[in-house]
């Protein structure tokens, strides 16, 4: 069964002078266990379509289904994880008890959400940090405790907008390595918005491109991933790597005569990143 | 980031913190001497000026004779002052107590929020204050709960309007995960929202707790018990004892001052506590 099953959703944004047509007819299956990335410039769609597989929001036309469920069912069935650019920490809950929260939400015994935690805690490496509050965190150990709260549940599917946008080239890299490393140990399905190339390259199986007025899927780039024993800076200087990199710059720049017309109007590469 | 990177990291944050600390501590004899300083300053004049230029008590009386009457009548002051803060505080706690409740409903119950708006309207531009007779009247002249209601009423509107005012502040990152969690909305309300607004709670409470003393000191000037700093500031001043109707006045300052003090403090222990930023 696939994690995710789009088909032809159109979502249109009212607002009182104006309607905007933010995805129009998006059709996109993910595997079970597969790792895709939404790419694209700004306004191409990519958050409203993570959004619509959250249930955050709602399509205008056709239908989202998350593990064969209505998107609505599968968000109250907790079919999946959710993590945001800004970690979204409660400022006044230590890191154990914010990864906590879901599982507390969902009536879990005091003894089990404990035990979850310290386990998660663990394997995004901040033990000594559980009682620590967020605000005594960088930010990327914040992002890490965001992500440790998305995996309390043991999702088969992760949602992830942009989640190390936030954050220095540095940190991120190392985050990309770690995000890889869980996700090879729990095996999930992964959905990860981002406007990085490099990133997307590095971490997907799959890298959906997008262009926006009105948001379409322009270009689906299969990715050549190297068996997953290699290390991470190996990876990242690979031809195979290189290759992917320029294979989905050219789909971003040159795919489609949507993306054609945007250029015209000089706005089709807006935020996003080719370094 | 390897374990004692993090580490030195978080340590490196927190030294900063502790810096900041020591830097206010160096200036700290500054902040307090300088007034004291203006104060006993402006205390001297006064004395001063009662004596050079013959002012008579019922004008103004001398700070040391205030202080004389402090003195000698201190038990009478502190019983006083135990009754009026009795009641101011028992009040102060009611109306934010219902201000907090009430704003959280509002916040939920959009029906509640219209039914509640224009009657805190009204509340806000009545003089509480002149409720006290009616409510004398209501609950008879041995009753301590017509100065505790007006002193609740006048408490309720800050907490209220503030609490309210945070109830909304709430981020939307926040929400998403709520949703995304499948949360119900009081439980969105009760783990996000509610300790979201706590600071706004406090900043209503600092305001309220002036208001409450102020309040409960007027009200005892309508009638009813004749036990609170108000009504003996209102018999002294009838006898003509003026440096004890300002020593009753003192008292009140002090009163007022102790309920400000101790709500700022409050609000202090609960930000770090909970490490929630002060607004």
């Amino acid at each position: 069964m696939s994690a995710v099953e789009v088909a032809g959703v159109t979502k249109v944004f009212e607002t009182r002078t104006d309607t905007v047509r933010a995805l129009d007819e998006v059709s996109l299956t993910v595997a079970d266990g597969e790792f895709v990335a939404l790419i694209g410039p700004s306004g191409c769609g990519k958050s409203t379509l993570m959004r619509l597989i959250a249930d955050l929001d709602e399509p205008s036309e056709g239908e989202v289904r998350v593990f064969g469920m209505p998107a609505r069912t599968a968000r109250l069935e907790r079919a999946y994880g959710i993590a945001f650019q800004q970690a979204g920490l409660l400022p006044w809950r230590t890191v154990r008890a914010n990864v906590e929260l879901p599982l507390e939400l969902h009536g879990a015994s005091a003894a089990a959400r404990r035990a979850r935690a310290d386990e998660l805690v663990e394997l995004v490496g901040l033990g000594d940090f559980a009682d620590h509050h967020p605000d005594q965190l960088s930010g990327g150990m914040q992002q890490r405790v965001a992500i440790a709260r998305s995996l309390a549940e043991h999702p088969r599917l992760l949602l992830m907008d942009e989640p190390f946008g936030a954050l220095d080239e540095m940190t991120r890299e190392r985050l990309q390595g770690e995000l890889l490393r869980i996700r090879t140990e729990t095996g999930a399905a992964v959905v990860f918005v981002t406007h990085s190339i490099p990133e997307a390259v590095f971490l997907a199986d799959r890298v959906v491109v997008m262009s926006p007025r009105p948001g379409r899927i322009t270009e689906i780039v299969d990715i050549d991933r190297p068996d997953a024993t290699a290390d991470a800076e190996s990876m990242r200087e690979s031809d195979a790597f290189f290759r992917s990199v320029t294979a989905v710059r050219e789909a971003l720049h040159g795919g489609g005569a949507a993306a054609e017309s945007a250029a015209t109007h000089g706005a089709s590469t807006r935020g996003v990143e080719t370094r | 980031m390897t374990d004692t990177a993090t580490r030195q990291l978080a340590l490196g944050q927190a030294g900063g913190r502790k810096a900041a600390r020591r830097h206010w501590s160096e200036h700290g004899w500054v902040r307090f001497t300088a007034p004291a300083v203006l104060g006993a300053a402006a205390l001297g004049l006064w004395e001063a000026a009662v004596h050079l230029l013959d002012i008579q008590p019922y004008l103004l009386p001398a700070p040391s004779a205030i202080l004389d009457q402090l003195v000698t009548a201190i038990g009478g002051i502190a019983q006083a002052t135990l009754a009026t803060g009795t009641n101011a505080l028992i009040g102060l706690l009611l109306g934010a107590v219902v201000a907090v409740v009430t704003a959280a409903l509002a916040s939920r119950l959009r029906w509640i929020d219209q039914l509640v708006a224009p009657l805190v309207a009204a509340i806000a531009v009545v003089p509480i204050v002149a409720l006290a007779p009616v409510l004398q009247t209501m609950y008879g002249a041995t009753s301590e709960m017509p100065r505790i209601l007006v002193v609740a009423i006048a408490s309720f509107v800050p907490v209220f309007i503030t609490t309210l005012r945070g109830l909304r502040q709430v981020r939307p990152v926040h929400l998403d995960l709520m949703r995304a969690y499948g949360a119900s909305g009081w439980q969105a309300t009760r783990i996000v929202t509610l300790p979201g607004a706590v600071p706004y709670v406090f900043g209503g409470l600092t305001i309220a707790s002036s208001i409450a003393v102020i309040s409960a000191v007027v009200a005892e000037y309508f009638g009813g018990l004749q036990n609170g700093l108000g009504s003996r500031i209102a018999s002294a001043a009838a006898q003509s004892g003026y440096p004890r109707a300002w020593a009753y006045v003192v008292a009140s300052i002090v009163l007022g001052l102790v309920f400000y003090g101790v709500t700022l403090l409050a609000e202090r222990l609960a930000s770090r506590w909970a490490h929630i930023p002060i607004t």
